[in-house]
């Protein structure tokens, strides 16, 4: 029976990031993490989890010949990149080869160039996030900035979020395991699959009411539309309002804590500072009132003073 | 005569390497490197104050809680609110930081380090009915041991059926860990990266069905911790007893203590914490009270030029040479009255027992009877896997009593006013160890920030006077047995739970520090 079982193989590598979206996917709940270590995550199908620096059992030469082995080959595996990636040869390296440290660009660049799919994991990854942040002194840009200065054409996802969701990072291994790599209609124009990113936080929002009906909180505390402390709800995709966090227990707004669009390429330069509404007339559910100011688009005047 | 290179150390936070130079089986010197930097106190710079506790949680995502909570009582300070936050919101914080502690605790000992010790193969022929050792045996069978293997071959000695319980614990932990981060998000609105914790206090007020789902959860870690987490440490323990010997570092030992007890305007080190601040040294004898200014960093062997650093944190410059000669890494050394000084839960256990804390010595002398040692054997690697296993206990079981204290119907947030200028500082103890955090506001702005975190203590470089560093001591005079596997050297480092994504420096584009404080 076991050798009907097929091995994924997965190569996970770290560059400027702090590990939160390892440790995110470790809380995956449906399925749970043991489960994708260890069991068939889909029938007949298990992952072979290669390289992932936080949880391997080996260290040194050993696993870093993983990574030489795979760039030599000829693929067949998934390469996941968490963290965004410094252009600079000393900021970010990732072991050596012949007793020189290797930079972690040539890392990205020598895996991808094999690899079947890529998924930037996070927002670093996807769109730089965090280590991007101005004024960037170590260069850091998205997996796809860097391949596409590489003149690496691969098929890449996108699983931002600052962590991402582990829901939406296994849905995407799940979907190109099962169904092979989605389809164009089925991500959106940054990379993202729909079914995870396909609706703003604002759509599904459980303080809609209050936002509609203009009952907005002073501080980040109370119980009503917080987009006056800065909610970025407006200009943020993600299923959050409906999947919610850690087990479907609780998520930011939720939590009196305006959205800060962390799954957004914008993040966190143009979605900060956080605690403050900067919204530009950009967002979708946003309208200009007669004197110029931003309002909800579709604000009941019933109940606009 | 040979070196060794482990590069990367894995099963840490960050990128390490490590160097042995190994003659006649022995390490005669070690080099600690962190090689990889990423410059938070540079983009905080002109921000938004608030925004300084969402950015430095991205600091690490293994413990952003601890990050939240230094960043949170620097801002509290630079705001005037400090030490004047509903009691609520105190107790909402101590909670929230307690699951980040035993998240951190329970992720380092069992999917971090065990497997230094657990050899996953010995389930294998596996025939009971454990469903996760089912699951672990049909893995096996499956014959792709990633990412179980490879790994150092040569000193797996646990008797079969305690090697089997760790790898049934191994899943279960995963399990455990998972639910602390649940229970945080009860208040947290997240994990990684909680959202609950802001200056002025916790941003969701508790309610009845919260405080018990909070009471209850801390109960079902409780259990692991008391039936599997410090049993299975004991255990291991007393097998590889000869690691009670193995991996003395530094000869002195600091902690800001951490989880305050009362609302103070005390100092934050002096002030009345659930764990008290202290310096120790290796006689265990003396006790003296933490005093900031006798901080310095030391830049010799480190990538910086020498005229900006050596210093205390506030004076220094921090100015980057990567071609400096005799330099090996990113990380300065900070030095306590110029002496190398090791961080983290061995250095809290060992402060709170010559403190007195009764909960902490009947503890400490539980663990010592069952293996037969002495308090100077916790200066090693068994010692201080059984230092944060102990600690886990003792805060597991005072969150269960903190959740009780939350009163709902009243405020856990006090709203306040950002200065326009201002200065603040929060320190307090990370999983890892003292973390300090400091802020300087200008124009309703970040002029400022700092952050001097536990790795930097644990994993810096030789300072001017030749010293090596609490990591780079540890290893020096260990025995290696076979130099192709030194499996000696990573137990010892990870012994301290190393975080080098903590550790982090700033520079502007030119090479030129921007922060005028030491930020390593």
């Amino acid at each position: 029976m076991s050798n009907e079982v097929q091995e994924q193989s997965v190569i996970w590598i770290q560059g400027s990031s702090c590990s939160g979206c390892s440790v995110s996917v470790l809380n995956a709940v449906r399925p749970e993490i043991q489960t994708v270590l260890l069991d068939e995550i889909a029938p007949g199908q298990h992952i072979n989890l290669k390289f992932q620096a936080t949880l391997m059992a080996g260290q040194g030469a050993s696993v870093t010949a993983i990574l030489d082995d795979a760039a030599a080959s000829d693929g067949g595996y998934i390469l996941v990149v968490e963290g965004s990636v410094s252009r600079a040869d000393n900021f970010a390296t990732l072991g050596e080869r012949n007793g020189k440290e290797v930079p972690f660009h040539t890392r990205v660049a020598e895996l991808a160039a094999k690899a079947d799919a890529i998924i930037a994991l996070g927002t670093c990854a996807a769109y730089g996030g965090i280590f991007a942040a101005q004024p960037n002194v170590t260069d850091c840009v998205s997996v796809a900035e860097l391949l596409k200065s590489e003149d690496i054409d691969k098929p890449l996802i996108n699983a931002p979020g600052c962590p991402p969701h582990p829901d939406w990072f296994l849905g995407t291994v799940a979907h190109i395991i099962l169904f092979g790599l989605p389809k164009p209609e089925e991500v959106d124009r940054i990379g993202r699959l729909k079914l995870f990113y396909g609706k703003l936080i604002h759509e599904n929002c459980p303080r809609r009411a209050h936002f509609d009906a203009g009952r907005f909180a002073k501080t980040p505390s109370e119980p009503t539309c917080l987009y006056h402390v800065g909610c970025r709800g407006p200009i943020t995709s993600a299923d959050c309002p409906t999947r919610k966090w850690n087990n479907g227990i609780n998520w930011c707004i939720e939590n009196n804590h305006p959205c800060i669009g962390c799954t957004e390429p914008e993040f966190p330069d143009g979605t900060s500072p956080f605690c403050k509404n900067t919204l530009s007339s950009d967002a979708p559910a946003l309208r200009k009132d007669k004197t110029g100011n931003l309002i909800p688009a579709n604000q009941i005047t019933a109940f606009n003073k | 005569m040979g070196t060794i290179t482990i590069d990367p150390v894995t099963r840490i936070e960050g990128h390490l390497k490590i160097e042995a130079v190994v003659d006649s089986n022995e390490v005669k010197e070690a080099k600690c490197s962190g090689v990889m930097f990423r410059g938070f106190e540079v983009f905080l710079k002109g921000r938004d104050p608030r925004d300084a506790q969402r950015f430095t949680q991205r600091v690490c995502g293994v413990c952003p809680t601890a990050h939240a909570t230094a960043s949170t009582l620097t801002l509290d300070s630079a705001f005037g609110i400090d030490g004047k936050i509903p009691d609520n919101g105190r107790i909402l914080r101590n909670l929230m930081f307690g699951c980040n502690f035993l998240q951190s605790h329970i992720l380092h000992f069992y999917h971090l380090a065990a497997l230094d010790f657990v050899d996953v193969t010995a389930v294998a022929d596996y025939s009971g009915n454990d469903p996760d050792l089912q699951s672990v045996r049909r893995f096996i069978d499956r014959g792709h041991l990633a990412p179980f293997v490879p790994r150092y071959e040569g000193d797996y000695r646990l008797p079969k059926e305690i090697n089997v319980a760790a790898c049934a614990h191994y899943v279960q932990a995963l399990k455990m860990r998972r639910k602390t981060h649940e229970l945080l998000s009860i208040f947290g609105g997240k994990m990684p990266h909680n959202m609950g914790i802001v200056p002025g206090g916790a941003t969701l007020a508790p309610t009845t069905d919260k405080i018990a789902a909070m009471h209850h959860g801390v109960n079902e870690i409780r259990a692991f911790i008391d039936n599997v987490y410090l049993p299975d440490v004991i255990a291991i323990a007393k097998v590889y007893n000869d690691y009670f010997g193995i991996g003395k570092g530094a000869d002195q030992f600091l902690c800001y203590g951490v989880f305050d007890m009362e609302q103070s305007n005390e100092d934050q080190v002096t002030r009345k914490r659930f764990l008290p601040s202290g310096l120790i040294d290796s006689s265990l004898n003396n006790i003296s009270k933490v005093d900031l200014s006798a901080i310095t960093e030391d830049v010799t062997h480190s990538w910086y030029d020498d005229k900006g650093g050596n210093k205390h944190p506030s004076e220094e410059e921090t100015i980057p040479l990567p071609d400096k000669k005799d330099a090996y890494s990113w990380l300065k050394s900070p030095r306590y009255n110029g002496e190398p000084t090791e961080v983290g839960p061995l250095s809290r256990m060992l402060v709170a027992y010559l403190a007195g804390n009764k909960k902490v010595k009947s503890l400490v002398d539980y663990a010592l009877k069952e293996v037969g040692g002495q308090p100077a054997d916790l200066l090693s690697v068994c010692g201080r896997h059984a230092a944060r296993a102990i600690e886990t206990k003792l805060i597991a079981d005072a969150m269960s009593e903190w959740a009780m204290e939350l009163k709902p119907g009243e405020p856990a947030y006090l709203d306040y006013e950002i200065p326009e200028a201002g200065a603040g500082v929060g320190v307090t103890d990370a999983p890892r160890g003292a973390l300090g955090q400091w802020i300087e506001v200008k124009d309703h702005k970040i002029e400022n920030y700092q952050l001097v975190v536990p790795t930097t203590w644990n994993a810096s470089p030789k300072d001017s006077k030749g010293l090596p560093g609490p990591m780079e001591q540890s290893i020096i005079g260990t025995k290696i047995k076979d130099e192709a596997n030194p499996y000696e050297v990573v137990r010892i480092i990870r012994s301290f739970d190393p975080c080098l994504a903590c550790s982090v420096h700033a520079v502007d584009h030119k090479g030129r520090s921007i922060a005028n404080y030491a930020v390593s």
